[in-house]
């Protein structure tokens, strides 16, 4: 219901309040979807190197599940993030995709990283190897994340901009606004869908240990 | 409609069918949860009816 309101409330602001980019025109308002899916990608593959670690660290119960969902949904946003991405680059720079940019080349190998990783989660049998296999891989493309994030600002890539520096936001106030409003809708949205995907698979499980009792 | 126009609606376009899809692939998962427990209860309710109608094994006892 939050991520609902949210996400009609950053559509509202996108197309009725903030005022057209000076430089990129109208096209400019997929930065407002694009940048908080990314940022949600990020924080996705976080979360669930977050209970890799944890899974081996502390073995709760379900963290290595917690931490599948995770890389799934940040796989999902991470498609999301390159297809919206490209969109943007063909309305702004007239080219779909471009290999001189590292941003966009790191993100696709972040992207790739984490994709690889259901190859090797589902070529293991079920059970503690599996889920100790799955939790040492997703904790190595924590390394992929900072790397990938401060990709722009580490090489000197003119293509794509760079939005946030250290000086602050270089946007408009209202263009902020918009833009923390579209942060906070992709992060509620990805959450809800978290929680969703999280409960189906526990239902899931339940019912397999039912029906193995009952029959 | 111009061409940056396009590309915009394109890209909302993009997000939203795929986070409906989404949302369509946990509903059939959900639709096929309900059946599972459905056939479940049915299981568990019939076992329950063979063993209220099945005669309980006597305790052998001591003649004489």
């Amino acid at each position: 219901m939050l991520a609902a309101t949210l996400v009609c409330a950053a559509i509202a602001l996108i197309f009725f309040w903030v005022p057209e980019d000076a430089d990129q025109g109208f096209s400019q308002k997929i930065f407002y979807f694009h940048v908080p899916i990314a940022v949600t990608a990020y924080a996705c593959f976080g979360w669930g190197a977050f209970k890799a670690f944890m899974h081996l660290w502390k073995r709760p119960p379900e963290a290595d599940l917690q931490s599948y969902v995770a890389i799934h949904l940040g796989v999902i946003f991470g498609a999301l993030t390159l297809v919206t991405g490209s969109i943007w680059a063909k309305a702004s720079w007239g080219v779909w995709w471009t290999w001189s940019s590292q941003q966009l080349v790191l993100f696709l190998v972040l992207f790739l990283f984490y994709s690889a990783y259901f190859m090797l989660r589902f070529s293991v049998d079920p059970g503690p190897a599996r889920a100790n296999v799955s939790a040492v891989y997703a904790l190595f493309g924590l390394v992929l994340i900072p790397v990938s994030f401060l990709a722009i600002r580490l090489a000197e890539d003119f293509i794509h901009p760079t939005v946030f520096t250290p000086a602050g936001p270089q946007m408009a106030d209202s263009m902020f606004l918009t833009f923390c409003v579209a942060l906070a809708a992709m992060l509620a949205l990805a959450s809800a869908l978290y929680r969703l995907e999280l409960t189906g698979k526990r239902l899931d499980a339940t019912m397999k240990r039912l029906r193995e009792a009952l029959e | 409609m111009s061409s940056g126009e396009k590309y915009v609606a394109a890209a909302y376009l993009v997000v939203f069918v795929a986070v409906l899809v989404y949302l369509v692939i946990m509903q059939l998962k959900l639709q096929r949860l309900q059946r599972e427990l459905a056939e479940l209860a049915e299981l568990a309710q019939e076992r329950r009816a063979r063993e209220e109608h099945e005669p309980a094994p006597r305790e052998a006892a001591e003649v004489g």
